[in-house]
């Protein structure tokens, strides 16, 4: 089996590294950042922290070097989606692509550019530490299932998870993938803005009441969107903001969000409370907290050209 | 107000208190309630210095408390939004014939400086700024005007007594029947710009009128404002302004305005927040009108001064 993990940051390197200790799967990674290409086929691909690992995936910068896949995973940042598939399509051209990124609306933009699509949703995360190095922060699961527009074979959906499962990355095939994507993209939607808008950690959010209460709005704004598409949460994103909270497990830690806007990089907020307060406005379901977190954080980017 | 006064006390000297006192001064005898000893020694042994739009130096008299001041005939609050409770409790029990008078940011700052005491309140909102330099030099930037209009216990006459004052010391004075329509317009116009350029980083540019893409700020803009004139409806205030249009028009300017709680915020100081978007989410939970919007601002703000801690 050979698969191609398109977009080697942190979560598509612990992808990569896991599936290529397995010794039935080629792994290929693809990435633009030249000198961790160059330390993935030198040194191999190393996890530190939750996990050791050292796996030796073939990683290129060039997308003409792959070669037909039976699976890509994609992992870039969302707004990268549409040039990364756009790259790497022919090698998918009898595969099945899964997206393992933030927020909603990945799955569409792959479905422009390849026939069968997977749903999916990934907890673990961690960051890259140096060329050929990520540290892995958090363990956790992904959940894989057909892409609803284009949908890929169960059976091949299974194959995907077992795989992953198999390598350390331990991974659900479900019919219906809505329900867990959802759960994530409201938890961040909800979360990430707030660090990011005020400079405070999870934990410091979550501890201010009035805070807590704008990130309940934001959750209940984002449940009435799934619901009117009919999508059951696996559970309720409420108590995973209370559960983040603790702090043994994330009180300190600055969302992805505040790290980017700290570092003045683009936020992936497009997909988050754009992503909800899109599918709110095609479904007639009023996101007003979502469109003002929205255009808050777009009036940041917007600062750093002023 | 019996007559024009003819002695003016200025009670808190951050710049807009200083600005008036070191005017006055030149027309009426003006003393200054500060709240450090050495701030008022300095201004007792070296005046007040005026420069900018004014080169002159001020003798005035100051204290730390009202009992080594003679009573005066005006009293002018100055302090920021956040002090004026302390201030005027403070002065509780003090000159009992003197008119107060509220230059604060925001609505409501009258209504806290009667609770102190039973005193004549004119209220006011400023829009004149300037720079302080040091406990004695303050320097007048923008020349706009004072609007001054009657609160408890007072007439459109006092406001005038007032004004006239003010515009014969050269700062510049406008005396309302109604002050509220102007106060409202200028408080759902600040509750909404300072809050959105604080928590985005971004001056006062066309960024805050754009309506092109649904993520756009104007939207935003337009709903925080929709929420405010709501309030002062509810309120029976009918606005001389309209904020949306005051928004569009200082956009098109093409000054790109830092609001000073953008600046507040940079700097890590704290905000006027509560005196502005506090004092407008207070009078509609009085008024029973939903502002959930101007609450998520209020606390974004409340939360980015807690991530200086």
């Amino acid at each position: 089996m050979k698969i191609c993990v398109v977009g080697c940051g942190a979560v598509g390197s612990l992808f990569a590294a896991n599936l290529a200790t397995l010794d039935d799967v080629e792994v290929w990674a693809y990435d633009l950042a030249q000198e961790h290409v160059d330390a993935i086929n030198r040194d191999g691909l190393r996890l530190t922290g939750a996990g050791e690992v050292i796996g030796r995936p073939r990683a290129t910068t060039d997308a003409a070097e792959l070669p037909p896949c039976d699976f890509g995973i994609v992992a870039t940042k969302a707004m990268h989606s549409e040039a990364a598939i756009g790259a790497t399509a022919h090698a998918f051209a009898d595969g099945c692509v899964a997206t393992v990124q933030n927020g909603i609306g990945n799955e569409e933009v792959l479905a422009r550019h390849v026939e069968r699509v997977i749903r999916g949703t990934t907890f673990p995360a961690g960051k890259i530490t140096a060329p050929g190095v990520v540290q892995w922060d958090v363990k956790g699961d992904t959940t894989f299932g057909p892409f609803e527009d284009k949908p890929a074979p169960f059976e091949e959906v299974q194959r995907l998870a077992d795989a992953c499962t198999r390598g350390g990355m331990p991974t659900a095939a479900v019919a219906d993938a809505r329900g867990p994507q959802w759960r994530k993209v409201i938890f961040n939607a909800a979360t990430n803005p707030l660090g990011a808008l005020t400079g405070l950690t999870h934990g410091r959010v979550c501890e201010r009441p009035d805070l807590r209460r704008l990130a309940s709005q934001l959750v209940t704004e984002g449940k009435a969107v799934a619901s009117a598409q009919g999508i059951v949460l696996d559970s309720d994103p409420e108590e995973l903001i209370d559960y983040a909270a603790r702090p043994e497990v994330a009180y300190g830690h600055k969302a992805s969000m505040l790290q980017d806007v700290e570092a003045r990089r683009q936020t992936e907020v497009d997909y988050l409370n754009g992503g909800i307060a899109e599918f709110g406005r095609k479904l007639g379901i009023a996101t007003p907290t979502h469109e003002s977190i929205w255009a808050l954080v777009k009036g940041v980017e917007a600062s750093w050209n002023q | 107000l019996r007559s024009e006064p003819k002695r003016v006390c200025v009670a808190g000297a951050g710049v807009i208190g200083s600005l008036f006192a070191g005017y006055l001064a030149r027309v009426v005898d003006v003393t200054v309630l500060t709240r450090r000893e050495e701030h008022a020694n300095a201004l007792n042994e070296g005046g007040l210095r005026v420069s900018g739009r004014g080169d002159f130096t001020s003798r005035v008299a100051a204290a730390t408390s009202p009992e080594a001041l003679p009573e005066p005939d005006l009293v002018i609050v100055a302090s920021k939004g956040g002090d004026v409770e302390s201030l005027a409790a403070r002065l509780a029990g003090h000159w009992p014939g003197a008119t107060l008078m509220t230059v604060q940011n925001g609505i409501g700052a009258d209504e806290i400086v009667a609770r102190q005491g039973a005193w004549p309140l004119l209220t006011a909102v400023t829009f004149m700024s300037g720079t302080r330099h040091a406990d004695t030099h303050v320097e007048y930037v923008l020349d706009t005007a004072t609007w001054i209009g009657p609160s408890r216990g007072t007439t459109v006459e006092d406001a005038r007594a007032v004004a006239a004052l003010i515009d014969s010391s050269g700062l510049k004075a406008e005396a309302f029947d109604d002050l509220r329509p102007a106060q409202w317009s200028k408080l759902i116009f600040n509750a909404t710009v300072n809050t959105v350029a604080a928590v985005t980083g971004l001056r006062h540019d066309p960024h805050f009128a754009a309506l092109d893409e649904p993520s756009d700020l104007g939207f935003l803009v337009r709903n925080l404002m929709d929420e405010g004139k709501a309030v002062a409806a509810a309120a029976g205030v009918t606005l001389d302004e309209d904020p949306w249009e005051m928004n569009v028009l200082a956009t098109q300017r093409g000054h790109r305005h830092a609001p000073s709680m953008l600046e507040d915020v940079q700097a890590g100081r704290p905000t006027e927040v509560d005196m502005i978007t506090g004092s407008l989410v207070r009078e509609a939970h009085r008024l029973g009108i939903p502002v959930p919007l101007h609450e998520a601002m209020y606390s974004l703000i409340k939360g980015r001064e807690a991530s200086w801690e």
